[in-house]
């Protein structure tokens, strides 16, 4: 990301908005300035922003003598006055940052847009996580944190020592050098994206297990780490496995995603192949 | 965790919070969807939703090309026509409702259409399991949302957190709900506009602006 130096006219707005914390106004230039290691390329302050394309130096003309006056000029929070914002053309590894942070960029592996799978959002026609089995998307950085690949590879590193497959599609686990020792590409270990989603699948008798391995690891990472925990219902739409499971355990959880069972396989080719598909 | 699973809150906090959306499986059931995605949201449009997305837009998205008269001549008006006609692939597409009678009514109306989709409802766990027993349909899948383990310390207070994560992605960032949040409390900003301003910067239009609405207010009446 660039902030064109002879458009921008210090007025801040974006400095509030960056997720990461990593633009500011550099008081020697007067110029809001990017900190490019603490960037991730999420795209929110060149796409997020509205924008209104005054003439720079009138701008800075009218700020300079409302500060003369002490009088404060209250723009739209939202808006860089004159489109400072310039995206520019990323080679990797610092492509990396973008593919995982900015959520309107598809994933080449996965195909879809976003950090995950399609998980269990589709477990009506894709099976994914079936009776007596339980899903889980470790996701590290969100919120607002952001982390290095470094860190996400220690969390790898430590469940695969712990006979933990990950999920072949996943876009994490296409950038393992060898997903038996959970070892991400080095190139990419210095990288900090805004987060990125570790997808596993276990039985319900590894949960514990599981969720305990990740706030301990979590101590030994600089970042917050979040965990989404799946199971299939039974016939009734019922889960009185691993809700009261986790219950037992002391962990707590508000909100769900349901899948409400609607979907169906209706692609042709696919739905001569798996004609016997169990979902 | 996935997107709309981040929002943070108890249970009783989102009553008025509840999202649905569609999203066809790859090699499964995307071939010829796009009509159904775009039925999908037609449908959703008829049961008062607050916000719209299709994954590369929401219904209220930034302007490129505003006029300096913008400051206090805003228009607010959600556009649903181009998050439909936006859908031009298979992918998620979404609606937020801020009542449980909404999201039940348009859900109904989304079995019915048997779009042969998958179809989720993220909200609290008991209004979602209520959701289906009223629809009389049986839940599928369940994916819970655990909390965040933080044990450097990095998250803010629960105000900052709960209007910042309606934006799963992380697009809204803790500095800017401070700042709309100062604002409302300093009268230099209503509530309504602060939550327009937040929901901008969500370009999947998962943000739900009637409870960031009501979040401000409850903030601005006390300090933390």
């Amino acid at each position: 990301m660039l902030i064109n130096q002879n458009k921008c006219v210090a007025c801040g707005n974006c400095v509030a908005v960056c997720p990461m914390g990593a633009i500011y106004v550099d008081q020697a230039k007067n110029r809001a300035t990017i900190n490019d290691d603490a960037c991730v390329e999420c795209g929110t302050c060149y796409r997020g922003m509205s924008a209104e394309h005054l003439n720079p130096t009138f701008v800075r003309f009218v700020r300079k003598a409302a500060k003369f006056f002490r009088f404060r000029f209250e723009p739209e929070p939202d808006v860089c006055p004159t489109g400072a914002f310039e995206m520019n053309e990323l080679q990797m590894p610092r492509l990396i940052r973008q593919i995982f942070s900015d959520p309107v960029v598809e994933h080449k592996s996965t195909g879809i847009k976003g950090r995950g799978t399609e998980e269990v959002k589709t477990n009506d026609v894709s099976a994914r996580v079936r009776t007596g089995e339980v899903g889980y998307t470790i996701e590290f950085g969100r919120p607002g944190v952001g982390v290095r690949f470094a860190d996400i590879q220690e969390m790898t590193q430590t469940l695969a020592k712990r006979n933990i497959t990950f999920e072949a599609n996943n876009p994490i686990t296409h950038l393992m050098t060898d997903v038996k020792t959970g070892d991400l590409r080095e190139d990419i270990l210095g990288e900090k994206i805004l987060s990125a989603i570790v997808e596993i699948k276990t039985k319900l008798d590894r949960v514990e297990d599981v969720l305990r391995i990740v706030e301990e690891v979590n101590h030994r990472i600089d970042t917050v780490t979040a965990v989404g925990i799946s199971t299939r219902c039974d016939e009734e739409g019922e889960d009185n496995l691993l809700a009261p499971l986790l219950e037992d355990l002391g962990f707590q959880f508000e909100r769900a995603k349901t899948n409400m069972g609607l979907g169906k396989i209706t692609n042709r080719v696919t739905l001569s192949k798996v004609e016997n598909i169990n979902v | 965790m996935t997107n709309t699973l981040h929002r943070y809150g108890n249970a009783d906090s989102f009553n008025d919070d509840y999202i649905i959306f569609a999203i066809p499986s790859v090699g499964k059931n995307d071939e010829e969807s796009i009509p159904k995605l775009k039925e999908f949201l037609r449908i959703c449009t008829k049961h008062n939703p607050v916000n719209l997305g299709n994954g590369n837009r929401g219904s209220l998205a930034p302007d490129k090309s505003l006029s300096p008269t913008v400051h206090w001549t805003r228009e607010v008006n959600p556009d649903w026509n181009q998050v439909i006609e936006g859908v031009n692939k298979p992918g998620t597409v979404s609606a937020v409702f801020a009542n449980k009678e909404d999201a039940e009514a348009c859900l109904s109306e989304i079995i019915e259409a048997d779009f042969g989709i998958s179809v989720n409802m993220s909200t609290s766990v008991t209004n979602a399991k209520d959701a289906a027993k009223n629809c009389s349909i049986k839940r599928h899948s369940v994916e819970y949302a655990l909390a965040f383990n933080d044990p450097h310390d990095h998250l803010p207070n629960s105000q900052v957190l709960e209007l910042s994560t309606m934006c799963g992605h992380g697009m809204i960032s803790f500095n800017l709900a401070r700042k709309m949040l100062d604002m409302v409390r300093e009268g230099r900003r209503t509530s309504d506009q602060a939550a327009v301003t937040l929901t901008r910067f969500c370009p999947c239009g998962v943000y739900n602006p009637i409870r960031a609405k009501r979040l401000l207010e409850e903030a601005s009446k006390e300090q933390r």
